[in-house]
């Protein structure tokens, strides 16, 4: 598990971590030494931040709980498989949406652009121009949703809330003019193939692949590049950035563009996993990729934000989903240990949070 | 200066020894104040001299570190704004803290609504004694059912007033009441001071404007530095010239750093890098004349709301010029963009340095790098190495403590977060420097470092623009001074010909009087 400098330096764990806060002058010349080398390994990204530690604890407890209840069931390759094919789709709109709340946005419309984008990208019409057509479409569909957001947001000074919830409404009505309500199946083969267990490699779902390409990217771009940084001034304190001369709006159109494409390869995978699309795909999927980067760690007020615990936080939710449908309990029980978690998950960062202030 | 001693049932509340820290400074040292019922108190400093924190602590919104707080002769702690309300404390604070979206009678009772079952609002009994609280204050043409965002701030104002008087009250704060309101308004407000006063609530009144409280002051206490410097001075008698003394009185912390021989004429003398030609900002500022060269700071005194902040803020393209313009070398700036304003290299260090100036969340390395990240970058790829060392060399520069690109920038003190502002600038490569209340925040001691740092970055060949409400400051620093007042430049000079009376003569009254 790689930790990025960003996340090393802020949560409270980490103040008990640190051995040397604010010193006096005199032993100045020793600390900066012990610094040089913990920067050292933060740039070899080798710390582990405690609130994931206690992700990753929920997630093995989650696994021990499976293990012992469906023994033969859960731990095996296949269902294995099957828990992070389904932790793909969602966690590649995760990604995206860690994004936008770390620069202090939200967005809402994540489902319904995967649903328009996945219906858009396989109408009849697209998919004549096969495997290239359909990924092509879903992409663009999301691209575009992602701009009109983006521009509603950062240059109509909307409000994220409502402008990503006025394209909610409007990209399920118009996916659902698109399908008229009906299954659309895919009935290109080489897209079909992606979803079977032939084209595994290594074991892995191509799906699982693409999922760990765009967390390490997004892993990348977040904690690497001048991009992630703009993002995380821009919602740690937007009126500084802006005096700190970060062009604040366009940032804000490009977050909204990054989302939109998340929700658009998102789209293409659910087509491979469902090998059709449905207006009533991605549904609760804003909820659902909000509460995974939330548990994860990243703020909701924004200024701080880790693909890594969000990431966790789907793989959390994906696996509970799992284990109780294995136990054969009902959804619903699946609905109030979510909401279980996601509070837990949130006083215990209020709490660590805190700590590292006093 | 002795306190008057007061009959002990006139003795409404004392205050003795208050203190208060805030992570990095000391906001109130050793704050003395007493109150006598149906007076007219009035609280005078400086901005920044800690009258802020004390009404807060007066109001039970600051908790006080040290000190007696005295309330009718018993010892007192303020937990809780509500706490406060109960002994009879009210507090108006300079922000109106009203619910626009609620009526003027829903905000009056707000949290203390007459009700039926202890729950059901009794909404014709608040209007009506709305009604009648708002006659009582002279205002009965407010109308207890309208919403409060649809009535002007000087109502609003007064609604605030009832609100206080809602409540048992025995002691009223105002903070800067007359700020937003004209000089019939004004009046007004002076004759509901006067009637509460006759019925025996007493009244601190804070003010900038010594005039009103010659007009309505009975006593005054004046605070500097967070200390009380004099108390129950009678408000009628004391000499402008004394008040004005003990407001700015210098102190052996001010120590200001040599100017270096001024280049008046000749080959040596620099180009200006700054030139601010006729700028204005409709209902900010006046069109406004400004050079700057290399090595030089001129500062820009004046009080709060007389247009200083605005003019810097316009100046880097914050906020959109109505007129005029700004040229940096020759070359006209894009007016309304920062962006323009950084590449063409100024720097700006606001005047809330928290709100607008850091990312509390990070380290001093990224709040240093903040505005040259495309140095640390080839291809949008940053290089974390060179930019903490880049970012090290530059608050080492300005000796920041604790020499720690990794703490957080939140631990500092106000110093050394203004020392990371301005190593932001000194990193980019900036050579216009604007700033705005440096040493807002920033503990007296600290002071002269920060001074001596800005003067040789001046040295070094920046040129500075320098705005503070204390008149010492730009006074001791600047090079040249523009003294500003509702808007307008009303002087300027070198500051060598300036002294503080002068300047706060110019500033409060707009001509000199003595």
């Amino acid at each position: 598990m790689k930790q990025p400098a960003s996340e090393a330096q802020q949560g409270g764990p980490d103040a008990a971590a640190t051995p040397e806060p604010p010193t006096p002058p005199a032993t100045t010349h020793a600390s900066a030494k012990s610094t040089e080398e913990k920067g050292g390994w933060r740039a070899l990204g080798l710390r582990l931040d405690v609130r994931n530690l206690s992700l990753l604890g929920v997630l093995a407890a989650l696994i021990i709980v499976g293990g012992i209840t469906k023994p033969d069931q859960f731990l095996d390759t296949n269902n294995l498989q099957l828990v992070l094919t389904q932790a793909s789709v969602i966690g590649v709109v995760t990604v995206g949406m860690t994004f936008v709340i770390t620069s202090g946005g939200i967005d809402l419309s994540v489902g319904a652009i995967v649903a328009l984008a996945s219906v858009w990208a396989t109408t009849l019409a697209t998919q004549e121009y096969g495997f290239a057509g359909i990924l092509f479409t879903a992409v663009i569909v999301g691209l575009a949703c992602g701009l009109v957001n983006g521009l509603l947001i950062a240059y109509g000074g909307m409000v994220p809330f409502i402008a990503t919830l006025a394209m909610l409404a409007s990209a399920r009505g118009l996916a659902l003019q698109i399908t008229d309500g009906k299954t659309q199946i895919v009935t290109v083969n080489s897209v079909l193939d992606l979803g079977v267990r032939d084209s595994y490699i290594l074991g892995i779902p191509p799906l699982v692949l693409v999922f760990a390409a765009v967390t390490v990217i997004g892993w990348l771009i977040l904690n690497r590049t001048t991009f992630g940084r703009r993002t995380v001034a821009v919602g740690g304190n937007a009126e500084a950035a802006r005096l700190a001369g970060i062009d604040v709006r366009r940032q804000r159109l490009y977050l909204y563009l990054l989302s939109g494409l998340c929700c658009g390869i998102a789209a293409f995978l659910l087509i491979i996993l469902a090998g059709s699309g449905q207006n009533t795909n991605g549904n609760l999927y804003e909820l659902d990729a909000i509460a995974a980067a939330i548990i994860g760690g990243t703020l909701l007020s924004g200024g701080r934000g880790t693909i890594v615990g969000s990431v966790l936080g789907v793989l959390v939710f994906t696996t509970i989903t799992n284990i109780f449908a294995l136990n054969n309990l009902q959804s619903d029980v699946q609905q109030i240990a979510k909401g279980a978690i996601i509070v837990a998950a949130v006083l215990v960062q209020r709490r660590t949070v805190r700590n590292g202030e006093s | 200066m002795a306190p008057t001693p007061a009959p002990p049932e006139k003795l409404l509340l004392t205050m003795s020894g208050i203190t208060k820290l805030f992570p990095g400074v000391r906001a109130l040292d050793g704050v003395d104040l007493e109150v006598e019922a149906g007076e007219v108190h009035c609280l005078l400093g400086q901005n920044g001299a800690g009258k802020s924190t004390l009404i807060k602590v007066l109001a039970g919104a600051h908790q006080p570190d040290g000190g007696v707080i005295t309330w009718r002769g018993e010892a007192v702690t303020l937990k809780s704004p509500i706490a406060a309300m109960r002994l009879g404390i009210a507090t108006i604070y300079q922000e109106l803290d009203l619910v626009e979206g609620l009526t003027v009678a829903e905000n009056i009772f707000l949290g203390h609504e007459p009700t039926t079952a202890g729950f059901v609002v009794r909404g014709r009994e608040a209007r009506t004694r709305a009604t009648a609280l708002l006659k009582r204050l002279g205002h009965p043409e407010i109308q207890a059912h309208r919403p409060v965002g649809s009535l002007s701030a000087a109502q609003q104002q007064i609604v605030s007033m009832a609100r206080a008087l809602s409540h048992d009250v025995r002691l009223i704060v105002m903070d800067e009441p007359s700020a937003a309101l004209d000089p019939d308004e004004v009046d007004n407000l002076f004759r509901i001071v006067s009637t509460l006063t006759a019925d025996g609530v007493a009244v601190i009144y804070i003010s900038h404007r010594l005039e009103e409280i010659r007009r309505i002051g009975d006593r005054v206490t004046v605070i500097k530095d967070g200390r009380t410097v004099a108390v129950a001075l009678p408000a009628k008698e004391t000499p402008t010239r004394e008040v004005v003394a003990l407001m700015t009185g210098r102190n052996v912390e001010y120590v200001f750093p040599e100017r270096p021989a001024p280049v008046t004429a000749g080959a040596g003398r620099p180009e200006p890098v700054l030139k601010v030609e006729g700028l204005a900002r409709e209902g900010e500022f006046a069109p406004v004349d400004l050079e700057l060269r290399p090595g030089e700071i001129v500062g820009l005194a004046g009080l709060v709301g007389s247009g200083r902040s605005e003019i810097l803020e316009t100046i880097y393209g914050a906020r959109k010029a109505t007129a005029g313009r700004v040229l940096v070398d020759g070359t006209p700036l894009r007016p309304g963009s920062v962006r323009a304003a950084v590449r063409a290299g100024l720097g700006l260090a606001p005047e809330e340095r928290k709100a607008q100036g850091l990312l509390m969340l990070e380290s001093v390395t990224r709040n240093v790098s903040v505005s040259s990240l495309s140095r640390f970058s080839r291809g949008g790829w940053l290089d974390h190495g060179a930019e903490r060392t880049a970012a090290r060399e530059a608050t080492r520069e300005l000796s920041l403590r604790p020499d720690n690109p990794d703490a957080r920038i939140r631990t500092l003190s106000g110093g050394n977060q203004q020392k990371a502002v301005l190593a932001r600038w000194l990193l980019r490569g900036c050579r216009v420097l604007l700033l705005d209340e440096p040493t807002r925040g920033v503990d007296v001691g600290a002071r002269a470092e920060l001074y001596a740092v800005i003067r040789r970055l001046a040295d070094e060949g920046l040129a500075v623009l320098l705005v503070s409400s204390e008149v010492p400051e730009v006074l001791g620093l600047a090079d040249r001074v523009l003294v500003l007042r509702e808007g307008q430049v009303v002087h300027r000079a070198p500051a060598q010909e300036l002294d503080e009376h002068r300047v706060l003569d110019l500033v409060m009254e707009g001509s000199p009087t003595s």
